[in-house]
């Protein structure tokens, strides 16, 4: 009894800690430490990296807003970029105020109360810059009081938060080679890691680590093997030269392994896979490294010698779920190549994997988490139809991990189809190299009114999936494919946008809208939620704006 | 029909950022917007279908059709050979604007899709009576500000429409019903029937032009019932036209192409066409 009490009041009193750590980290401007890094779970007004957290999962306790007074959202502020680009950018929040990138790489810092602009830190890009989608960035990253960015001409720039003056810039990749970065980095103890893309232009891509206070290279992971090092002999002849294998979606970190997991991209040429037989090793992969050393712990391949442009470039959810009795560190991750999978994220073992949509290009996967792929799969020249089209079941834009909920929430492109075509190609510097082309009925981007749809067009929807069995619990149905990402609460709301222009909120339960705004431009990316003087607020950029929204 | 849906909604598999001037095509996130090859349309009518014409085969030795460019191995170089033209040849420098430019390119890789057959041009003053009168093909068209707001504007038709698909069109109209071209029925909760032309559709709205040309949108949750229809609206002319009437209905057709030119500052045309 007596043991009782006292367990209560240490609990109160490591309650009343908390709440007074956050309330510091709230009023004092406190750098954003590796602690804090490591336990951005602890303050929940903040969003402090591109997922919201180490383990990606983009839940956030933030309980204000509920489903029963979501409907009383309104908005409180509008940031209209300068650009016309869309915004793929997830902010961050720090401390009441929100760093976000407006296309192609200008820094932004705002009051995330009001909207009302600190400073802009404007990036020159090279004219030499080449990306296959778009003048895209997806975000930022933070330590100390130090930003950084990754560049569409392939630069890592370091910038003081307080005045977006730059700190250091350098050279990760040359441009004039196709290579890009759009993604947001992610800062590990005292190194900042990135990986560049260009999956479309025969990069050799890679990961690497710079010094958070110098920019110093401290390491660098060759996504695609050189002569000699293991994997080199999954490509034919010397394919591996233009392998591809970038990344642009940011990866995850578990500090108790003190592994990085990072997903990669295509191999190139895209479409003609007869250039580079072999598995294509670390082509369309979720890759394991040592955060201190860069060197790879384990790798998976989802798709091997992929021929339809399905990159791994998902974000890796780490989750820990009681499997058959044992607590396993787990990784949900839904594929562009339209299966579900959960691996072992310690050994990086297939658990179970099945597929979220119809697919027609694997027969199922086998024990090892490898798809059995039949005959005619393959891209011809004439085309070969296949489910999922190209886009994927999936792709970059954000699943959701609810350990409320133990519900795994993905954006699923559901009944599409492309025909992919191979044509013959050569490698040319800087040049596009993607070996065929593919069509579907389904328009890339959305400018003007969605009247061309039809019944084999596909859809979107947002899908919540069972990790252990990998059934779906709940769709929400949208008339039109979705490009955007999800966010959970612990208050049961899910967040998401959509290509229509809408922004959601589901009930995380059954899937049952709750509410919804028109932002009047296509959502291409997540929702983040954070809170300001006691304010909950859910912010969402569409097209080229960002809105921010809290209950009335 | 998606066979039909497919040979119009050709994907271009092209990254266009030729020294970061145009806004690229989608590589990772191709498909084919055919509003932006109806834009191709309209520029290649006006800039290059004079040298050459209609089908891309006009230029002593260049067949545009067959998707391969003798001084373009790719679609950056391509639009660089369009931009720039190439010295020592009839091909002149064009000044069009990235956004067009890809329109461009995604129409001249769409040409090879087209056919090739020769369709019999007639009479176009002859036609235009056709059209305006035993046709009656203003109940539901309109050319220069005569006829129906229903179905499409033809006033610029023959700049994005080869006679051998407007042929198509007529003697089979289901070859050439695009997806964009699909009437609505609607039943409202007090039994109203509302039917029109669908301009946009999202998860939660219709938006169309109604049989009284209005502009209408319905929020399907206030609907009792509503139906995209799956089939054209437009009745075939194979026996309602001589061969003679329908050569003069197209010759009239091909000849309209519209008030503007179809270069830079003429935009993108209507949005819901």
């Amino acid at each position: 009894m007596r043991f009782q009490r006292l367990a209560l009041h240490a609990a109160l009193l490591a309650g009343l800690l908390a709440a007074l750590l956050a309330l510091a980290g709230a009023t004092l401007n406190a750098q954003v430490t590796n602690d804090r890094l490591l336990h951005a779970g602890r303050e929940p007004q903040n969003w402090l990296t591109y997922s919201g957290s180490y383990s990606s999962q983009r839940y956030s306790t933030l309980d204000q807003i509920t489903p029963g007074n979501v409907r009383n959202l309104e908005m409180k502020w509008v940031f209209q970029a300068d650009s016309i680009q869309k915004m793929e950018a997830t902010p961050i929040v720090v401390d009441g105020v929100m760093y976000v990138t407006q296309a192609p790489n200008d820094v932004v810092a705002l009051d995330a109360g009001t909207g009302r602009i600190f400073w802009v830190y404007q990036y020159g890009v090279s004219p030499y810059a080449r990306v296959c989608c778009g003048q895209v960035n997806r975000g930022l990253a933070i330590y100390g009081d130090t930003l950084f960015m990754g560049t569409i001409d392939a630069h890592l720039v370091a910038l003081d938060a307080k005045n977006g003056r730059v700190l250091w810039d350098i050279q990760v990749a040359d441009p004039k080679l196709g290579y890009s970065i759009t993604q947001a980095p992610l800062v590990v103890k005292d190194k900042v890691v990135v990986g560049p893309a260009g999956g479309e232009y025969g990069i050799r891509g890679f990961f690497a680590a710079y010094d958070v206070a110098t920019g110093k290279e401290a390491w660098r992971f060759y996504t695609v093997p050189g002569p000699g090092e293991p994997g080199n002999e999954t490509w034919a002849g010397d394919s591996w030269k233009h392998g591809s294998a970038g990344s642009w979606v940011t990866g995850s970190y578990d500090p108790d392994l003190n592994l990085i997991y990072w997903g990669t991209s295509n191999p190139g040429p895209d479409w003609n896979p007869d250039v580079r037989t072999g598995d294509n090793l670390y082509s369309c992969s979720v890759v394991a490294l040592d955060a201190d050393t860069g060197k790879l712990k384990w790798h998976f391949q989802f798709t091997p010698n992929d021929s339809s442009d399905w990159d791994s470039a998902q974000v890796p959810v780490l989750a820990d779920l009681d499997w058959n009795g044992n607590r396993r560190k787990a990784m949900l991750w839904a594929n562009r190549n339209g299966f579900f999978y959960v691996l072992d994220r310690t050994t990086g073992k297939f658990m179970r994997g099945s597929p979220f949509v119809h697919q027609t290009w694997a027969t199922g996967l086998d024990e090892n988490g490898r798809p059995i792929r039949p005959p005619g799969t393959q891209p011809t020249v004439e085309g070969t139809k296949l489910y999922p089209g190209m886009q994927g079941g999936t792709n970059w834009y954000s699943p959701s991990w609810s350990p409320h909920t133990g519900l795994f929430y993905v954006a699923a492109w559901k009944d599409y189809y492309s025909y992919f075509s191979k044509l013959p190609t050569a490698y040319n510097e800087g040049q596009t190299y993607f070996g065929g082309a593919t069509k579907s009925a389904v328009q890339p981007i959305r400018r003007g009114p969605i009247n061309s749809w039809t019944d084999v067009a596909g859809h979107g929807e947002i899908i919540a999936l069972d990790p252990f069995t990998g059934k779906e619990k709940w769709a929400f149905k949208m008339h039109d494919v979705t490009d955007s990402g999800i966010l959970t609460t612990a208050a049961e709301v899910l967040f998401t946008g959509s290509r229509e222009g809408y922004f959601w909120a589901l009930d995380a339960r059954t899937g049952t809208p709750l509410w919804h705004a028109t932002t009047g431009g296509q959502i291409s990316s997540t929702a983040i939620t954070y809170m300001v003087d006691g304010k909950q607020y859910v912010a969402i950029s569409a097209n080229h704006a960002v809105f921010a929204f809290a209950l009335r | 029909m998606r066979r039909k849906i497919a040979r119009v909604l050709v994907l271009v598999a092209s990254a266009l950022t030729s020294l970061g001037a145009a806004p690229p095509l989608l590589a990772q996130q191709h498909g084919t917007d055919p509003v932006e090859l109806d834009t191709g349309a309209r520029i290649y009518s006006a800039t290059c279908s004079v040298c050459h014409g209609p089908d891309g085969d006009q230029a002593g030795g260049v067949e545009l059709k067959k998707g391969q460019f003798r001084h373009a191995s790719n679609d950056d170089e391509l639009a660089r050979v369009i931009q720039n033209g190439i010295p020592g040849t009839a091909m002149p420098p064009h000044n069009i604007g990235s956004g067009n430019l890809v329109a461009l390119v995604a129409y001249l890789h769409a040409m090879r899709d087209f056919k090739t057959k020769k369709v019999a041009l007639g009479d176009a003053r002859n036609g235009r009576g056709i059209f305006e009168g035993k046709g009656g093909c203003m109940a539901c068209h309109r050319v220069n500000g005569k006829g129906s707001h229903l179905a499409l504007d033809f006033s610029d038709v023959g700049s994005i429409r080869t006679p051998s698909y407007l042929e198509d069109a007529l003697l089979d109209p289901q070859s050439a019903d695009l997806p964009q071209h699909r009437f609505v029925r609607a039943v409202t909760r007090t039994g109203d029937v509302i039917t029109g032309r669908r301009l946009n559709e999202d998860t939660l709205t219709l938006q169309i032009i109604d049989s009284k040309e209005r502009l209408l949108s319905l929020t399907k949750a206030e609907l009792k019932e509503y139906t995209i229809e799956k089939d054209s609206r437009m009745p075939s002319f194979r026996d309602k036209l001589t061969d003679s009437e329908r050569a003069d209905l197209i010759a009239y057709l091909v000849s309209l192409k519209g008030a503007a030119n179809g270069g830079e500052g003429r935009g993108r045309g209507g949005r819901g066409q």
